[in-house]
């Protein structure tokens, strides 16, 4: 790890302010950004913490929508969504280990946008809404690509507001070594039809199967979709697995995720 | 009635308070006064030639005391080998030069460069990156077969080609085998990989080298399973130490599994820079280094093929296997593919001809040595695949198959027809007790439960044998080995009464300071708690071989067997005088002697006392005092066998597959202390069903490694590994060592993985995917799934 400067401002002005000196960037749960530090892959010269700033940090419920903070562990999530989103919950559950989910944060996983992290599955399957210290972002417009997102240079997220579903689930197939998704799919129906994303499978990083929505949304059973595939294309092939391989499993992990919400 | 303490009691580890409240002593918790940190600078390409370093900015950045290159060690040796096979044509194998820092090319990632010593390890670190080392990058060559092409890159220039050794055994038997293969009835085939693997100690590598100038000694604290072999290796190879200037230490070491086993250039390292510099010098592995300078296991690739007469008897074997060196020999690497694999083809069974052939082959990529089980894992996975496979195409019952072709009983001692004397085994009763705890009965309602929840349920077995308690030095010497395998101990008896044991093994996790006090205790009968365990330091352990290939007990406690017989019977010879009576009449029993037939005794401490004190002592006949040496050389190997059943079930949508149950009927011979062997083999049986199921150790065509953290090398986790049933009630004592005790600390690693593919490949079957014959370790749903679909 190189040296950088420490500071743990209280308010978003504050922070948004420190993130505006050079190499300044933020830090949330560090379990993503210290272990890049550790291994000399990452090298700020600001760490700016998140986690001292109280309205980063809690789960509300806001009418139909539910509101968690940017800074909110996912083992708070975990615990506080249950009752208003309990697939959000249970998918919050399945991250990483307990030490990972007492640290880790939503607001982290969002900004970094890991090609296998299960959160974007959850925001781009409800259509959640990335709010920033500047904008809101749609989910549909905020995932860009493997670890790239709508993010301006300094702008961080606050919170993250979902529409919270009829019905919800998240199905992962864990990668053995990493046990982040080596494919997940994420699905949700809403009174205006069932959205469906896949994480952990393809080059571009989280994805919508829109087959499977529109079939779904006509008929909300695992059977629905028994008979799509999804294309190997553009699909990650790695030790863990070949790219058909992960084809094959978007549909089994969708209907999974089908058959579970129920 | 047996002692609670003696043998056959499961004695808690005592060592495990310490362990388990963070008070173990390990080598990275040995910090010396005015201690300096190294940092290696470790290549990051595979293969290419070195052009030029310039360190000049490096040296002038703060707290960094020197750079040092190849150059710096010109007048040390490079580090050894141990072991030299002879090839099938008679010659030596070729054994390259393997230097402490690179000289002229460096030839697989991690290949340490330069090493940069300063006042912190950050500093060292820093400083580093500040080197400028100009590579002219070359072609490296990652697989086996492409490294034995004709115009194939060399690893070492100075060799002839990439090929270590070609190695026929028996090879006076190759005709005679092929001829059977000729007559054969039957002929079953079989290529398979034996998966490379990283070994993964909880505790990295650590070496602190002190140099101490008025007395010209040094001392090295390092994570080793035998501190003696590395103060024999490094001190008269490598760095020209005699043995009474060098010290080395292996405090608390947290596992091995094998790759602590060997002498590294990083222990070198600080032994001769502390000397250079003046300054304590330490290292310690990250877990990054550790998987690109730690010495893999495994990696072999293997045809092995199988002739069975019109009754299904076995009636000739033959095998070719590639076994993978890495881009140097490391200590023990050219024994494992050979003696300690060849040696074992004939596994439980009565195959009379057997012909193994193994060619070692250098590739740019970590070394590869020993691995908990070495070469008798591979020799096991190969045999029992292909029995059981045997058994498909023939259509006969895999059980019975193996039963037909096992030794008997009452066969034993039996020659085999690759060297070795199984001295005592009972292969039907290991068999038989599986069998009986596995359920099999209840096996096709637990399919049709499964069934019903869209599982495929499948059952597999696998037998094993292994050759433990390494080694009769003399034996091994004629196979090339360069070092002994005897094992040493000292007991020194103190004046009150309690006993302070010094062995040449080493625990790093076994169990020894449990163990073999419940051994001094149970035959002595005085508490296990008046004795003490002392290992793991050449200044007050007498000069002694190590643990590795399950031979602490087995040779190790032998050696404290003899040393304290060698006691007791001075003892008794104080005793006797103190009791007026003949050393012959003497009896001890609980921790008192007595005169035999009468009711005149005298307790232990009361001898051991006037053996101190000697007013009252026959001093022109005996010397004062109670402390005996021992040194035990085996006269043969032990024979530890055992048959394991593995349940799994298995997603058809996925193909993953999840361990439901696992049984282990082992015969380890006596058995010392239950719960530490229980342990072992469940510890066995976690790498065994990691092996088969989760890790593997892969390199790119480039030679970079894409398992090079745990995001990519899956190690298992408690829920991978469950539903063991561990038993070792079959029992038949080892011939020929004073325990009758075989070693257990391997097995598990050994039996598992055939038995986990055995029983994927059954699951596959009853489902009628029957077109699977095999598929290659690791098992991931991946590579189930596509095998079940291709
Ligand atoms: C052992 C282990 C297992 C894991 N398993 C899983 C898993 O199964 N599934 C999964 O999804 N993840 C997994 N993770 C990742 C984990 O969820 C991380 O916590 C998460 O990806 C990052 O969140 P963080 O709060 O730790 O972010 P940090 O590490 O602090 O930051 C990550 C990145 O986001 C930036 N950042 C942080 N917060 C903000 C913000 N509010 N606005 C803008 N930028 C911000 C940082 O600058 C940095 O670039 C695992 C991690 C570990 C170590």
């Amino acid at each position: 790890m190189y040296n950088f400067d420490f500071v743990k401002p209280s308010s978003i002005a504050d922070a948004v302010a420190a993130l505006a000196g050079e190499d300044a960037q933020p830090l949330s749960g560090g379990q993503t950004l210290i272990p890049s530090m550790k291994a000399r892959l990452n090298a700020p010269g600001t760490l700016v913490s998140l986690t001292g700033i109280p309205e980063l940090v809690g789960v509300c419920r806001e009418g139909d929508m539910l509101v968690i903070g940017a800074a909110t562990t996912h083992a708070q999530v975990a615990r506080d969504a249950a009752a208003d989103f309990p697939g959000l919950a249970a998918l919050a559950g399945q991250i990483g280990d307990p030490a990972v989910r007492n640290r880790g944060t939503i607001g982290g996983s969002l900004a970094n946008n890991d090609p296998s992290a299960c959160y974007p599955a959850a925001a781009l399957g409800t259509g959640a809404t990335i709010v920033t210290d500047r904008r809101e972002i749609g989910a549909d417009d905020y995932f860009q690509g493997m670890f790239t997102t709508a993010l301006e240079e300094g702008e961080i997220i606050t919170a993250v507001r979902f529409p919270i579903p009829q019905a919800s689930a998240y199905a992962k197939f864990v990668q053995p070594a990493s046990r982040f998704a080596l494919t997940a799919a994420f699905v949700a129906r809403f009174e205006s039809g069932v959205r469906v994303a896949i994480t952990g499978a393809s080059e571009n990083g989280v994805f919508r199967w829109a087959e499977a929505e529109a079939a779904l949304s006509s008929d909300f059973s695992a059977d629905a979709i028994a008979g799509l595939a999804c294309s190997p294309d553009e699909m990650i092939a790695d030790l863990h697995g070949t790219a058909a391989y992960r084809a094959h499993l978007v549909g089994v992990m969708t209907r999974r995720a089908v058959a579970a919400a129920g | 009635m047996p002692k609670d303490d003696g043998i056959g009691a499961s004695v808690k580890r005592r060592e495990d308070t310490r362990f388990l409240t963070g008070n173990g002593k390990y080598t990275d918790d040995i910090n010396l006064r005015g201690q300096t940190y190294v940092h290696f600078l470790r290549s990051d390409v595979a293969h290419g030639r070195i052009k030029g370093i310039d360190a000049s900015a490096a040296e002038a950045m703060d707290g960094v005391l020197k750079v040092f290159t190849a150059a710096d060690f010109a007048s040390a040796g490079g580090i050894p080998c141990g072991w030299q096979v002879t090839d099938r044509f008679g010659n030596p194998m070729q054994e390259p030069k393997h230097p402490i820092l690179a000289e002229g090319k460096v030839r697989h990632v991690g290949d340490p460069i330069c090493a940069v010593v300063a006042e912190t390890y950050a500093q060292a670190r820093d400083a580093a990156e500040a080197i400028e080392v100009d590579i002219e990058e070359l072609e490296p060559v990652v697989d086996m077969v492409r490294a034995l092409e004709p115009d194939a890159p060399k690893v070492h220039d100075d060799l002839t080609s990439n090929l270590c050794y070609d190695w026929g055994f028996v090879e006076d038997n190759k005709a005679a085998v092929n001829e059977a293969f000729e007559k054969a009835a039957h002929v079953v085939s079989l290529e398979l990989t034996n998966n490379r693997l990283v070994a993964n100690p909880m505790e990295p590598r650590v070496a602190v080298g002190d140099y101490d100038p008025w007395g010209d000694s040094h001392t090295l604290y390092t994570t080793s399973q035998n501190p003696h072999v590395i103060r024999l290796l490094m001190g008269a190879f490598v760095l020209n130490i005699p043995e009474h200037k060098l010290r080395v230490v292996a405090p608390d070491v947290g596992g091995g599994f094998g790759s602590k086993i060997y002498h590294y250039a990083e222990e070198a390292f600080c032994t001769y820079a502390a000397k250079v510099l003046k300054r304590p010098v330490k290292w310690t592995s990250s877990r990054s280094e550790a998987f690109i300078s730690d010495a893999h296991g495994r990696d072999h690739k293997t045809k092995i093929e199988l002739a069975l007469d019109a009754d299904h008897n076995f009636i000739a074997l033959r095998t070719e296997t590639y076994a993978n060196m890495g881009a140097y020999l490391s200590t023990f690497a050219p024994s494992i593919p050979t003696w300690l694999h060849g040696t074992l083809m004939a596994g439980n069974y009565k195959t009379p001809l057997i012909y193994v052939n193994v060619k070692a082959v250098f590739t740019n990529t970590v070394p590869v040595d020993a691995y908990r089980g070495a070469g008798r894992p591979e020799a096991t996975f190969q045999i029992e695949r292909l029995v059981d496979k045997a058994a498909r195409e023939l259509g006969v019952d895999p059980i019975e198959l193996r039963r037909k072709n096992f030794i008997k009983p009452e066969e034993f001692p039996y020659q085999t027809p690759v060297a070795v004397v199984y001295d005592t085994g009972n292969y039907h009763a290991t068999l038989d007790k599986m069998l009986e705890l596995a359920d099999c009965a209840g096996f096709e309602a637990r399919r049709a439960e499964s069934a019903a929840r869209g599982k495929l349920r499948g059952f597999g077995i696998a037998h094993y044998i292994e050759a433990c308690g390494i080694a009769p030095s003399n034996l091994v010497g004629q196979l090339g080995a360069r070092a002994g395998l005897y094992e040493s101990a000292s007991v020194r008896v103190n004046a009150t009464g309690s006993i302070s044991v010094y062995t040449g093994s080493h625990s790093h996790g076994q169990g020894h300071e449990t163990t073999f006090a419940q051994v001094v205790a149970d035959m002595i009968g005085v508490d296990a708690n008046s004795i003490e365990i002392h290992h793991g330091d050449t200044s007050n352990t007498p000069m002694g071989m190590g643990t590795y290939g399950s031979r602490s007990l087995a040779v190790g406690g032998s050696a404290i067997v003899k040393a304290t017989n060698k006691v007791i019977d001075k003892a008794k010879k104080i005793a006797a005088h103190l009791l007026e009576a003949a050393p012959e009449d003497i009896e001890l029993k609980d921790g008192k002697f007595s005169v035999a037939g009468t009711d005149k005794s005298v307790d232990w401490s009361g001898v051991t006392l006037a053996a101190y004190v000697p007013h009252n002592y026959p001093l022109e006949d005996l010397e004062p005092g109670l402390e005996e040496t021992a040194f035990y050389d085996p006269s043969n190997f032990t024979y530890p066998s055992g048959a394991y059943g593995c349940e799994i079930e298995l997603d058809p949508e996925t193909g993953k597959i999840d361990i439901l149950r696992f049984i282990a009927a082992d015969d380890f011979g006596n058995i010392v202390n239950p719960m530490i062997v229980e342990g072992q083999v469940h510890g066995g049986l976690a790498q065994g069903i990691g092996q088969a199921l989760l890790e593997n150790c892969v390199y790119d065509d480039q030679g970079q490694l894409l398992s090079g953290s745990y995001m990519d090398y899956a190690m298992p986790r408690a829920d991978d590994v469950r539903g063991f049933t561990v038993d070792h009630s079959c029992i038949t004592p080892c011939t020929h060592n004073p325990l009758g005790v075989k070693g257990c600390g391997e097995a598990g690693a050994i039996g598992s993985p055939p038995a986990v593919v055995n029983a994927a490949i059954d699951a596959l079957h009853r489902a009628g995917h029957t077109h699977v014959k095999h598929i290659d370790m690791p098992l991931t749903p991946s590579r189930v799934w596509a095998a079940m679909n291709g």
